[in-house]
C-alpha cells in the first residue's frame, strides 16, 4: 500500500492513498436491496446448525439479530453484561421508532425517510446503506406489532403517529413514553423463544474483552465470567458485534451507567477500523447536571417538543422565576430562527443553540445552565389530562429528579452526550475490514452520517438485527471455505493472556485514586475540548493532556478486591484503559476533519449565522483509522458519493 | 446531610452475610440514593476497603436492574419510583438507613446487594412471547386493535422485571410479574393464539423455580415502581382456570 507521511501527526495524519471500498453494488439505490438479496448465496436449512455465531450484546440490534438467526437454524450464543437482555441500554429510548408506513397520508414515503435521513445526517453517511434502513423500516412495525409490541393506538384501532425533529411528516410510531423498553421486550421475547427451542444459548454477565482472529478472520471472542472472573475464549465460524455506542466516554452522559466501548475498541486493536469516531451526538433536551456528585445526565424525550416550547429571558442574567417574565421578555430561539421546524429542528442545531442562549449569559436555573421547555401554550389549548396522556412518565420522572412539577412551570434542559454516530467501519454488507466480524446498530457507524435524527437509532437497531445481517451474514458462510479452529491455536492463548496481563496490570497498580476519579476527570477533558464546540487549539491540548491523565492512571489507579470475583471495580477500570485510547482518537478525528458537519462542529468553520459550514470538496468521506500500535493511527478514506440525493447546504429555516 | 447507614455485606453466594453500619457525611440531597452510595463506596475505596456491591445500569428507571430494600421497603419509601429515581430530599439530616438485597428463595444473593433474578428469564422462555417469525407478519395495520386493549397490554408491559414485588410479598411470590406478561400478550388480538398454553406453561415455570403463591397481600402492588395493577393476577387465575378445563398447556 501506499503512505504519505507529513511531519507533525496533530495537523495531518498519515494516510493510505488507495480509497476504501464499501463493497455498495452498483445500479439505482431504490432496487439494490432487493437484487443483492437475490444474488447473495444461501445456506440449506438443514446445514445451518452446523455453523456457530457469536453475538455479543443483547439490545435491539444483537437480541432482534440472535433471535432472528436462531429462527433460521443457526447455532446461536449471545452474550450479555446485564444479568438479561432484556435489560440492555436500548430499553432506554423513549419517544418512537420512524417508518415510511405513510398511514398519516402526509406525503411520507421510503424516498422521503431516506432523504430525511442523508440530508439529517448533514450527507456524511453512505447513500445506499440509507436507502435500504428506510426501505426495511416498513417492516420493522409491521414484524414488532406481530410480536405483540403495544404500540399507541387511535380510537379505531390503528396505529397512531407523533412527529420527531427533523422531518414535516408524522412517521413516528410510540408506545407511550417507553418506546424502546417495548421494542426491547419484542426482540427479547423472540430472543426467550429461541433461548427455550434450544438454537440461542444466552450467557448474561459475561463481558468480552478481545477478539480472536485466526488467519485473518475473527474466529472467536475472549470472555470474562462477571460473577467468578474468569476468562475463556469462545471459538465460532463468525461473530457480530452489537454492543451500542460510546458516549459514556464523556463521564456524564444519558448512557446507562454500564454501557462500554470496550468490545468494539478491543476489536478495533485486532484490527478493526474505526471510523468517524468524532461523530458525536448531544442530545438537546436532558435535565442540567447539578452538582459534583452527578453520576448521569436523564434525557426528556424529543417528543415533548411536539408540545414543549423552548425558551430563555431575553435579557441575560435575568434571574427572575419563569412565571414572572412576561411573554414579550422571552426569546422563543428556536421557532425564531428556523421558523419551518421551529421547535422541531433536529438535534445538532437544536443543542447549539441552547449552548449559545447559556453561553450569552440567557440561562435557566440555579447554576443558569438550562433553557425552558414550556408546556404551558399545550396545556392551555389541549387540557393537562391530554399532556398527562401523552407524556405522563417523562413529567414524573423529571419531577423525581428535580422536585418540580413540570405541569406547573417549565422544564429546564439542556444538551447532554446520547448517541454515538462513529463507530467501527462496514461495508454494505455489515461486515468490517476484518472478514467475520460483523457490526450492528449502534457499534458502527453507518446509517447517521454526522447527526441521527430522533427515532432513527431504533429502526436502525432493528433494520440490522432483524432484516439486513440475517440476508448478509449467510452470504458469508456461505462463499467462504472455514478452516476448523481449536482453543490450542496462538492466536486464541496470545487473546487469553492479553486480557489476564490487562487484568494482572490493573490489579497490581494499587495506587491510590479510583477508577471513577480518573473517569470523571477524562469526561471533563473530552466535553470541553471535544463536546458541543471543538477548536484546533482546544483538541491539541486535549490530546496533550489525555496522555497524561492516562499515565497517571496506570502509575495510580487502585482496584479494590481481586481478579477471581464478582468485582465492579475492575471492570470499570478495564473499560477505562479502552476509553483514554478511544477519546484519544476522536480527538485526532475532529481535528483532522476541518470542516463543521452535523454533530461535529469545528469554531473555525462556521457561517455568519453560527451555522455549521461544510467543505464537500475536501471531507465528503468516511474516515476509517486503522489501529498501529503507537499514537500514529493511520487515516483510510471512503469517498461518499450523492448520486440520488443532491449536495446541498441543510437549511430548516 | 449526615446519614447512618446499616447495609448488607456478604462476599459471595457461598459465605455468611451481615450488617456493617457507616456513617456517611455530605450527602446532597439532589442526589440519588445510588448516588448517595456510590459516595459511601468513594469514600471506602479511600480508605482502601471494598466498595459495597450494587447492580444497577441505566439510573432512569427503566432497565430494572437496580433494587434494594430499603428500611424493609422494596425501592423505598416513595411510591412509584424505582431506587435509582429516589432521590435523597425524602430523607432527613440525621435519618438512619437500613439497606438490604431483594430477600427470597429464588434469588439467592450473590455478593453484598446482588441478587441473581435469572428465573424471571426462565418464566418468560417457558412461554411469554408470541411465536412468530421475523419476516412472517403482515401488514402492521390489518388487525385494528381497540385503544382499551392497548392501553391495558402497555399497563401490563410496563414492568421491568427488576423482582420487587417478589422481594416485598411475605411468601416470595412472582405471580405479579408472571400475570403482567400474561396480561400483555393475553389482552392483544395477535397473542389469542397462544393464550391458554402460555398461561399454563409461564405459571409451571415460575411453581418450579420456587416462587411462593398468592395470598391477596398486595404488598407487590403497593411496591412496583410501574404500579402494576393486582388485577392482571385475577386475570392470570381466570385463563389458568379455562386453561385447565381445556386441557391446555401440555405441548
Amino acid at each position: 500500500m501506499s503512505v504519505t507521511t507529513t511531519q507533525t501527526m496533530t495537523e495531518v495524519p498519515t494516510f493510505v492513498e488507495a480509497t476504501l471500498d464499501g463493497r455498495v453494488p452498483s445500479g439505482p439505490v431504490q432496487t439494490m436491496w432487493e437484487r443483492t438479496k437475490f444474488e447473495m448465496k444461501l445456506i440449506n436449512p438443514s446445514n445451518r446448525r452446523k455453523f456457530k455465531v457469536i453475538i455479543v450484546g443483547s439490545g435491539l440490534a444483537g437480541g432482534a439479530a440472535a433471535a432472528t438467526l436462531g429462527e433460521q437454524g443457526y447455532n446461536v450464543e449471545c452474550y450479555a453484561y446485564q444479568d438479561s437482555p432484556r435489560r440492555a441500554h436500548s430499553v432506554a429510548a423513549q419517544g418512537g421508532i420512524n417508518a415510511a408506513k405513510n398511514y398519516r397520508n402526509d406525503g411520507d414515503s421510503v424516498y422521503r425517510l431516506f432523504y430525511d435521513t442523508v440530508k439529517g445526517g448533514d450527507f456524511r453517511a453512505r447513500e445506499a446503506n440509507v436507502y435500504r434502513l428506510a426501505e426495511v423500516s416498513n417492516a420493522i412495525i409491521d414484524q414488532c406489532v406481530a410480536q405483540g409490541v403495544p404500540f399507541a393506538r387511535e380510537y379505531g384501532g390503528m396505529l397512531d403517529n407523533r412527529s420527531f425533529g427533523g422531518a414535516q411528516v408524522s412517521r413516528t410510531f410510540y408506545a407511550r413514553g417507553q418506546t424502546g423498553q417495548q421494542l426491547l421486550l419484542g426482540a427479547y421475547q423472540a430472543l426467550a423463544r429461541q433461548i427455550a427451542a434450544g438454537t440461542v444459548k444466552m450467557f448474561t454477565r459475561t463481558e468480552m474483552l478481545d477478539l480472536i482472529v485466526i488467519n485473518g478472520r475473527a474466529r472467536g471472542i475472549v470472555v470474562r465470567d462477571m460473577r467468578t472472573g474468569e476468562i475463556t475464549p469462545r471459538l465460532a465460524d463468525v461473530v457480530v458485534l452489537g454492543t451500542g455506542g460510546y458516549s459514556n466516554v464523556f463521564y456524564l452522559s444519558t448512557n446507562a451507567k454500564g454501557c462500554n466501548g470496550t468490545a468494539i475498541w478491543r476489536a478495533h486493536k485486532r484490527g478493526a477500523y474505526f471510523a468517524n469516531p468524532c461523530y458525536t451526538q448531544i442530545h438537546p433536551t436532558c435535565i442540567p447536571p447539578v452538582g459534583e456528585h452527578q453520576s448521569k445526565l436523564t434525557l426528556m424525550s424529543e417528543s415533548l417538543r411536539n408540545d414543549g416550547r423552548i425558551w430563555v429571558p431575553k435579557q441575560p442574567g435575568d434571574t427572575r422565576p419563569a412565571d414572572q417574565i412576561p411573554e414579550n421578555e422571552r426569546y422563543y430561539y428556536l421557532e425564531e430562527m428556523y421558523p419551518s421546524y421551529g421547535n422541531l429542528a433536529p438535534r445538532d442545531i437544536s443543542s447549539r443553540a441552547a449552548k449559545r442562549q447559556v453561553d450569552s449569559g440567557r440561562g435557566v436555573g440555579p447554576l443558569r445552565n438550562g433553557v425552558y421547555l414550556d408546556f404551558a401554550d399545550s396545556i392551555k389549548r389541549l387540557g393537562e389530562k391530554v399532556i398527562r396522556d401523552r407524556y405522563g412518565n417523562l413529567f414524573d420522572m423529571y419531577e423525581n429528579i428535580t422536585g418540580e412539577n413540570a405541569y406547573k412551570t417549565p422544564m429546564r434542559i439542556y444538551p447532554a452526550p446520547h448517541y454515538t454516530m462513529g463507530g467501527l467501519w462496514v461495508d454494505y454488507y455489515l461486515m468490517s475490514n476484518i472478514p467475520g466480524l460483523f457490526v450492528i446498530g449502534e457499534a458502527n457507524f453507518s446509517d447517521h452520517g454526522a447527526n441521527r435524527l430522533g427515532a432513527s437509532a431504533l429502526m436502525q437497531g432493528l433494520a440490522d438485527g432483524y432484516f439486513v445481517l440475517p440476508a448478509t451474514l449467510p452470504n458469508y458462510l456461505a462463499s467462504t471455505k472455514l478452516e476448523k479452529v481449536d482453543a490450542g491455536a496462538d492466536a486464541v492463548k496470545e487473546a487469553v493472556a492479553n486480557v489476564q496481563n490487562i487484568t494482572q496490570r490493573l490489579m497490581n497498580t494499587k495506587g491510590t485514586k479510583s477508577v471513577d476519579h480518573y473517569h470523571r476527570e477524562l469526561g471533563k477533558i473530552i466535553w470541553e475540548y471535544c463536546g458541543m464546540g471543538r477548536t484546533a487549539e482546544g483538541l491539541q491540548k486535549a490530546l496533550q493532556l489525555i496522555p497524561e491523565l492516562e499515565a497517571e492512571f496506570w502509575e495510580n489507579v487502585r482496584v479494590t478486591g481481586t481478579a477471581n470475583e464478582l468485582n465492579q471495580e475492575l471492570e470499570k477500570a478495564g473499560r477505562l484503559v479502552d476509553y483514554f485510547e478511544l477519546g484519544r482518537l476522536m480527538c485526532i478525528d475532529a481535528l483532522n476533519r476541518n470542516e463543521s458537519c452535523g454533530g461535529h462542529f469545528r469554531e473555525e468553520y462556521q457561517t455568519e449565522e453560527g451555522e455549521a459550514q461544510r467543505n464537500d470538496t475536501e471531507y465528503a468521506y468516511v474516515a476509517a483509522w486503522e489501529y498501529t500500535g503507537d499514537d500514529r493511527p493511520l487515516l483510510h478514506k471512503e469517498p461518499l458519493k450523492f448520486e440520488t440525493v443532491k449536495l446541498a447546504t441543510r437549511s430548516y429555516k | 446531610m449526615r446519614l447512618k447507614l446499616r447495609i448488607w455485606r456478604q462476599k459471595n453466594a457461598q459465605s455468611e452475610g451481615r450488617f456493617v453500619d457507616y456513617n456517611l457525611d455530605g450527602v446532597s440531597e439532589d442526589s440519588s440514593f445510588l448516588e448517595m452510595l456510590d459516595l459511601l463506596n468513594q469514600q471506602l475505596i479511600d480508605r482502601n476497603e471494598e466498595p459495597v456491591h450494587f447492580d444497577h445500569d441505566c439510573r432512569e428507571g427503566i432497565c430494572g436492574m437496580c433494587g434494594l430494600m430499603i428500611n424493609g421497603i422494596a425501592h423505598g419509601p416513595k411510591a412509584a419510583v424505582t431506587t435509582c429515581q429516589l432521590h435523597m430530599r425524602v430523607f432527613k439530616d440525621g435519618d438512619s438507613i437500613t439497606i438490604e438485597p431483594w430477600r427470597a428463595k429464588a434469588f439467592p444473593v450473590m455478593k453484598d446487594l446482588i441478587v441473581d433474578r435469572s428465573a424471571f428469564d426462565r418464566i418468560v422462555q417457558a412461554g411469554g412471547y408470541i411465536s412468530v417469525n421475523t419476516g412472517q407478519a403482515p401488514d402492521a395495520n390489518v388487525i385494528p386493535v381497540p385503544k382499551e386493549q392497548a392501553d391495558r397490554a402497555m399497563d401490563a408491559a410496563a414492568c421491568i422485571g427488576c423482582g420487587a414485588c417478589v422481594a416485598a410479598c411475605p411468601n416470595g411470590s412472582a405471580m405479579l410479574f408472571t400475570s403482567a406478561k400474561l396480561a400483555h400478550l393475553n389482552s392483544l388480538p395477535q397473542g389469542q393464539a397462544e393464550r391458554f398454553d402460555r398461561a399454563v406453561l409461564m405459571v409451571n415455570q415460575m411453581d418450579a423455580e420456587g416462587f411462593g403463591g398468592c395470598t391477596n397481600i398486595g404488598e407487590c402492588e403497593a411496591v412496583c415502581p410501574k404500579e402494576i395493577s393486582l388485577d392482571f393476577i385475577a386475570m392470570m387465575n381466570r385463563d389458568l382456570l379455562r386453561a385447565s378445563l381445556m386441557g391446555k398447556g401440555k405441548r
